[in-house]
Formats: structure tokens, sequence, C-alpha cells
């Protein structure tokens, strides 16, 4: 079956030539799709560096001022273990583990991945609370943006996870389904890489 | 516009339509306000009765606006474009008949036909039309039709995502319609730089227009070029290796991966601009360390590739119609896309050279000044392999050659005049002025109008089984290589003598005389419009004597013309097993090309969905909302966007089935009716004696 070494993971059967094909091109079509978003991404961390410099930050508070690096190392574990976690769901696909298994691992991802949300709200809220709002300088809203961005698609991600949880309830795990979540995990891993940036470019080197 | 804003309607009110401006005061620049305004209310009004009359509207629901066939999803796309590059050139024209009246003195400075604020709403809308919703759906369009025809393919890769960009784009470009009638545009160019459009100095709904519709169509430009890259990739047909496809292939896949790359930079400047004027955020503001430059930065890094994502399927369309209408391979197909990709990767690394005078050190001017003078050479490489292409072949002068002459000649000149203002140095003496204007028109207008109209003439057949009249496409084509050169020829000339772009008004009477040949100019274009629809209505009329259901009328060498003409929804009968470059070309040499397959299959096509059509009215809402600050209804087309791609993904899709029987049968009667058509020299292929089967004894290319 994975013989053409496309997408092992995937276990649409012997016999399904044509449902291999098809996995083929929308996996790839969704890997070109994440290519452009990482271009979004690139542009929006290139332009926070841009206004990374005392007249970005036009006299408003500083990543000294606001930044909690202990809430972003919590964020950063929650995410990371919900990128773990989702291995959980392709192993369930390649093993056919039942349904059952399946939406398991998948609402594990999901409140890992709500875990995170919660902690970069109550950062945003708190940095709100200390001036640190986007109408206060560019730096801010580079940061919002970027970072925001960021939330949004894990927010995306928890909202594909249920879409799909209903999927897998009422159609059950056919093709296509699986095809979905091949993508989903490619996203949600996406999301990790993302982050890892984040972490790495916006929160440790301005806070060292 | 009142102060508050309603909970219900936004900041809606009776005040915003052009015609509320001509009763408090009329003038020329309200009545042309309200004409227009009058002309979209009048040609929806006399779309509407005609659709009901004719009983049209089951027939375009169920097989046009429903129909995932990326065939009829590019016609559809041209379609759109060719009704906004009828407002496009009508706002041409009434820009070229103000600025011939636009004298004024030191004393009155204002006078001509329209005010101040309404020509720079005539330049913006101009702009962002031309490029956005016509440029683009006109190639995106002629890519879908054709491209899988050229693959070997049935069709995209993702059809039903494929009909959401064309509802996306056709949502976008209602938004621009829609503002004719319903507020202003606005009046910061198609480019739209902050600070001016900033919410300090631009309130109002006419920004937010623009970025609306950028927005929209935006993402459906991203998505179609993840699509046409995709079906390159993974759906040819076996055998089509890649150096085995029509260059017209070649410049799709270039365009494909600089959508890909290239829109989201249009994506990031455009929502940066919004959370400026909806959020207040800081990104470009004068104050709290917000920096414009930066718009100019990202917008431009979308922006440069753009220009070659306009020009590179124009190009594949001058390399198809070079070697047909000659009768000869070809010239040099390795260098063709050596160059193409060059074209593409350059075009990444130019974008500083839209904004020299920004301030930023001389080597840095000068590194982005090599880097696009650079780009003229794969440029040049290409004028000279279709030059040699043409050399001793039996060239015929259909209309498709005539835009390419006129593209070799002004094509040329365009690119020069782009290579001087790549110096820097002489760019700081001419940027800003009527030589820029008339450097890109110049480029454009040859490049991109010519070569998608050469298309469209080219292509006609095939989808609509009747050719275009050649007579009238050939006064067409003139039309627009006349006007061209009347209406911007004078514009450089303006320009070295110091005349800024986008001047509503000057004093300067050494103008007037260049002022009144690029109004005759323009003239000539409006000529080229109507006789462009002339082409078409009376090609129409004729379409028994130009039939040509054999499908091949131009003896042509890829493999779209191996298909009866109108193709059917399936295309191939059996996808073609591809051994050569230029497949049905070597098909015909071995002679008996139109023999039969073996075996007919059932075909399995994508069954037709509302999807897309849903999907355009919810953005389409979206951005009418936002526009007006409609929130509760904007939160509503936002909710509904993910709301339909989720009900979508839960239920199971069925394909539709074609039975092989009905295949069969359709195929064996085509080519009982080839076998039956009197073949056609290439000297004959004007008159009605062409039915679409070709001498083949003439097939030398």
């Amino acid at each position: 079956m994975s013989e053409n070494g496309l997408y092992p993971g995937l276990n649409l059967g012997e016999a399904h030539d044509d449902a291999h094909l098809q996995a083929e091109s929308t996996v790839f079509g969704f890997w070109v799709f994440l290519m452009s978003d990482l271009i979004i991404f690139g542009i929006l961390f290139a332009s926070y560096a841009s206004y990374l410099d005392p007249i970005g930050l036009a006299g408003g508070p500083g990543p000294q001022d606001l930044f909690d690096v202990k809430s972003v190392a919590i964020q950063t574990a929650f995410l990371l273990f919900g990128g773990v976690a989702y291995g959980g769901v392709s192993l369930s696909v390649k093993y056919e583990q039942g349904r059952a298994k399946l939406i398991l691992w998948l609402l594990i991802c999901a409140v890992l991945g709500a875990g995170f949300l919660f902690f970069e709200i109550k950062d945003f809220i708190s940095q709100a609370g200390e001036g640190g709002t986007p109408q206060v300088s560019g730096w801010l809203s580079s940061y919002w943006l970027l970072v925001g961005l960021h939330g949004f698609h894990v927010f995306s991600g928890i909202l594909w996870i249920i879409a799909m949880i209903g999927q897998i309830s009422t159609r059950g795990v056919d093709d296509v389904v699986k095809v979905r979540l091949s993508m989903l995990g490619v996203f949600w891993h996406f999301l990790d890489l993302i982050w890892v940036g984040i972490f790495s470019f916006v929160f440790l080197a301005t806070l060292t | 516009m009142s102060g508050e804003t309603s909970p219900i309607v936004g900041n809606l009110d009776w005040n915003v339509t052009p015609y509320t401006d001509l009763l408090k005061h009329v003038d020329s620049s309200t009545i042309v306000g309200a004409g227009a305004a009058s002309v979209l209310v009048l040609g929806a009004i006399a779309g509407l009765v005609l659709f009901t009359y004719m009983r049209w509207w089951g027939p375009l629901y169920r097989n046009w606006l429903t129909s995932p066939d990326a065939k009829k999803i590019g016609i559809m796309y041209i379609a759109l474009a060719l009704v906004m590059l009828a407002r496009g050139i009508i706002e041409g024209f009434v820009m070229r008949a103000h600025q011939a009246m636009a004298l004024g003195t030191l004393a009155q400075k204002e006078s001509g036909l329209v005010a101040p604020d309404h020509f720079a709403q005539l330049f913006s809308t101009h702009g962002t039309i031309m490029i956005f919703f016509v440029a683009m759906p006109l190639l995106i369009g002629l890519i879908n039709f054709v491209l899988p025809q050229q693959l070997g393919a049935r069709d995209m890769a993702f059809p039903v995502l494929n009909q959401v960009s064309l509802g996306l784009t056709a949502a976008g470009a209602g938004l621009i319609m829609i503002s004719l009638l319903v507020g202003q545009f606005g009046t910061g160019g198609w480019t739209m730089y902050p600070p001016y459009t900033g919410k300090i100095f631009s309130p109002g709904e006419g920004v937010d227009y623009w970025l609306w519709a950028i927005l929209i169509s935006g993402m459906g430009s991203t998505l179609t070029g993840m699509n046409f890259a995709v079906t390159i990739f993974k759906e040819r047909a076996p055998g089509m290796h890649l150096m085995r496809m029509p260059l017209f292939c070649w410049t799709s896949l270039c365009v494909a991966i600089m959508l890909i790359y290239a829109m989201p930079a249009l994506t990031v400047s455009s929502v940066m601009l919004a959370l400026d004027r909806y959020a207040d955020f800081h990104f470009f503001t004068n104050a709290a360390g917000g920096n414009m430059m930066n718009y100019a930065n990202i917008f431009w890094m979308f922006g440069h590739p753009e220009v070659y994502i306009l020009i590179l399927p124009a190009f594949g369309v001058f390399s198809e119609i070079s070697s047909t209408y000659s009768g000869k391979r070809l010239y040099g197909y390795t260098s063709l896309v050596i160059a193409s990709m060059s074209i593409a990767v350059i075009s990444f690394t130019v974008w500083l050279h839209h904004f020299f005078t920004m301030g930023q050190s001389a080597g840095v001017n000068i590194a982005f000044g090599i880097a696009t003078m650079i780009i003229g050479i794969p440029t040049g490489v290409k004028i000279y392999d279709w030059m040699a292409t043409l050399w001793r072949g039996r060239v015929r002068i259909t209309a498709p050659i005539v835009y390419l002459t006129g593209f070799f000649l002004l094509f040329v000149i365009g690119g020069l005049s782009g290579i001087i203002l790549a110096n820097p140095s002489i760019d700081y003496q001419v940027h800003n002025s009527t030589f820029l204007v008339a450097h890109f028109h110049n480029v454009i207008i040859p490049g991109v109008l010519y070569g998608m109209l050469a298309g469209i003439h080219y292509w006609f057949p095939k989808a609509f089984g009747f050719r275009l009249s050649e007579t009238w496409g050939r006064r067409t084509a003139l039309l627009f290589v006349g006007g061209f050169i009347f209406t911007f020829m004078p514009l450089y000339v303006l320009g070295l003598m110091g005349m800024p772009r986008r001047s509503p008004t000057f004093q300067n009477p050494d103008f007037m005389p260049w002022m009144y040949i690029a109004a005759f100019g323009g003239v000539l274009m409006l000529c080229a419009l109507a006789s462009l629809c002339w082409t078409f209505w009376t090609s129409y009329r004729n379409r028994r004597a130009l039939a040509v259901p054999g499908g091949d009328p131009w003896n042509g060498s890829t493999l779209e013309w191996s298909t009866p003409a109108p193709v059917p929804e399936w295309t191939f009968p059996c996808i073609p097993r591809v051994k050569a470059r230029e497949d049905w070309g070597e098909t015909k040499r071995r002679g008996d090309p139109w023999r039969s397959p073996e075996t007919y299959t059932d075909i399995e096509m994508p069954a037709n969905t509302a999807h897309g059509l849903l999907i355009a009215g919810a953005s389409f809402t979206l951005g009418f909302a936002m526009v007006w600050h409609i929130w509760w209804l904007a939160i509503l087309g936002v909710l509904a966007i993910p709301g339909l791609v989720v009900l979508r993904g839960m239920r199971v899709i069925e394909p539709n089935i074609i039975p092989a029987a009905q295949v069969e049968e359709e195929d064996r009667r085509f080519r009982q009716q080839v076998a039956s058509l009197p073949p056609a020299t290439r000297a004959d292929e004007e008159t009605e004696r062409n039915r679409g089967v070709p001498d083949l004894s003439e097939f030398a290319g």
C-alpha cells in the first residue's frame, strides 16, 4: 500500500489507487496553502522586527514591561504537547483503532490547544491592563497582530478538530475523512512551528 | 453621511447616492457621477429583464453558476473581466476628457469636466478595476479554460475551490461596482498609500471599499494559484513530462507560484491598513510609531510580482499563437521555459524600484536598479524567440497576429522606458510624472490586454464552437493599437515636460496640444471597445457560417485541438497518453489523428454545487457590512463562511458519473463528423470552408 512512499499513515486500503492519487493532490495542495500562510507569518515577523526600535515603541511599554516568560513557557508546553497528542490521532488512523479512540485523541488535542489559548488570552488581557494595547504604538500593533494571528490559527484549528469529530461521528472514518485528518495534522504541527519562531524571536530574543 | 452610526444600517443613509449630490448641486461632475450610477442601475435592470424574459435564470443557475467545470469557470471569469473592462475604459476616457479641459489659471485653479475629488475617485477605481478585476480575471479565466485541456486533464485539482475563487473575485468586483451607486470610492490611487488613506485623512467608506474588495478577491487569487500549481504538478496526463508541456502551461505554472508567494503580502498590507482604520492600530500612521514606508514596502512585495503575474500568461499566449499561425514549431522552447522561470524568480527581487525616492541609501537603490534591468534580459530572449518562430513561417495575418505585431512594436518601447526608469537617478527626475503613467500602460496594454484578447480570439471556437469574425477582430486589434499610441505616447512627452500624474488641473498651456492628442486616443479606445463588442455580436449572428465542429480551426499542435468544438464537459473521452512535446501535432504527422479510443469507461466529474455561490454571497455581505459599519450583518457574514464550509464537510458528496455509453455515442458522432467534413487548407482558414478540420498535408510545424 505504501510502496509509493506517500503518506504511509493514511491507510486508505490496498485497492484504493484512485483514492491514493486524490489524497496525494489534496495533501500536496494543503502543503502549498501552508507555504502561502507561512509567507504571511514571515512578513509579520519582519514587520515586528522593523517596529522593535525606539521609534516603533513610541514611548509606550516595551517587551521588558509586558512579557511574562513563565506564562509563555506554559503556553509553549500546552501547544507542543498538543502537537505530540496529534501523534495519537495519526496512529489511531493508521492502526484503525476505532472511532472512540480517535475522537478521544482529537479531544485531547483540542483541550491542550484551548489551554494554550486560555493562557495567551490571559496574557493579552493583563498586557492591555498594563497599558500595552495595540493602539499605543507601532511595535504593539505588530506584536498583537503577529501573536494574535497565531492564536487565531490555533482557534481555527480547534474549530476544525470539532468539525472533524462531527464528521467522524456522522459519516465515519471514510477515505475523505482520513485525508482531512492528515491535513489537520499538518496544520496542527505547522502551528507548533510558527510558535517556535514566536517564542524565540518575539519573546526570548527581546527579553535577553 | 451623518455622524452617528446606526445599529441597524450602520453609516448608510439616503445621502450616499450620487443622485443626492446631483440634487444638491448640478454641475458636470455630479452629472457624470449620477450618469455612471444610472448606467449601473439601468444595466442591472436591463439584465434582469432580459434574463427573465428569455427564461435564462434556470439554465444560468444549473449550467453556469453551480458548475465546478474549470472551462465554464474560466468563461465566467472572462465575462466578468469584460464587463469590468468596459467600465475601466470608459473611466479612462472620462479622465482623458477631463484633462483635455483641465487647463486652469493661477487665479482659478479648478476646471474641467469633473471635480478634483471625483477625478481622484476615477483614477483610483480605474487602476483598481484594471489590475484586479480586468487583468487578473482575464488571465485566471484564460488559464482555467486552457490549462486542463493542454495538460490532458479533465478538470482542475480542486474544482469546488475553483468555484469559490471565482465567487470571491466576483464578490470583490461587486463591491467596486456598488460603490458607484452607494457612497464614494477611495481617492488614494490603486495602491492606497497611507497615511493619506488612514482614518485621519480619509474618513468615510471610500478606502474601505477598496480594502474589502482587495482582501476578498485577493483570497480568491491565492486559492486560484494553489489550484493551478497542484493541477500542473499532479494532474498532467501520462507522458506529459514538464518539458513536454506547452509554453502556456509553463507560464501558468510561473503565475501559480507567484500568486502563492506574492498574494500574502497584499493580504498583510491590507489587513494592517484595515486594522489602522477600524481599530486604531499604528502600523502606518504618522504618530505613535507608525511607519507608512512599511506599507509601500509590503505592498510592492506583492505589487511587483503582480506585474509579472499579469504579463506571463500573455507571454504564454504569444508563444502559442506565434507557432500556430506561422505553421512552425516554437523556436527555442527550452530558452523560453528558462526565461519564463527567470522572470518569475527575478520579479521577487525588484520591488524596491517602486519607491526609489523613499530615502534609502544609494547602494540599495543601485542594487534594485540593476536587478530591474536584469529582468529585461529574459524578456528580450522571449521577444527574439517569437520573432524567430515567425521567421520564414507561413504567417497568416489573423487578429491574434495583429495583436502580436502590435505587442512587438509597443511592448519593446514600454520595456525600454522601464529600463530608463530602472536607473535611480533618472527615476528621481521623472517619478510621479505622466512619464511613469505612460510607461506602465505601455507594458500592460500591449502585454496583458493584447495578449488576453489574442488568447480569447484564439481559443474562442474551442469554447463556443464558432470562430470570431477575423475582419472585425483585426479592426478591433488595430483600434486598440492606434488607441494606445494616441493616448499614451503624448503622456511620455507630458511627463518629460514636468506634468505630475493624477493632476486634476494644471496651469501650463503648452500641455494642451498633447492633451488633445491623448483625448483623441481615448476616443479611439472607446471605438475599440465598441468594436470588440461588435465582434462578439456579429460573430454570434454568423455562428453557422463560422462554425468549426471539427474542433481544430487553426491547424494547432497542442492537445486542446484534438477535441470537438465546443468542447464537451469531460474534455477527453479517454485521457490521452502523451508521447511527445506538441503531441497533437506529432499525432497529425503520423497520420489519422482522429482514431477513436479502443475502450470507453465511465467518467467521474465533480457534481454541481451552489457552494461557491453561497460563499460569494456571504463574503460580499461581509465586505459591504464592514464598509458601512453594519456590525450585526458583518458578524453574520463572518459566521456564514466557516459555517458553509463545515456543513459541506459533513456531507458525503457523490461525483457525477457520465456513463461510458453516452461518452462513446457522442465521441463516435464527433469522429464521423470529422470524417465527413472537407479538410480546409491554411489559405481557406478565414473562409466558410474552415469547418475545424485542417488539411493534414499542410502540417509541417
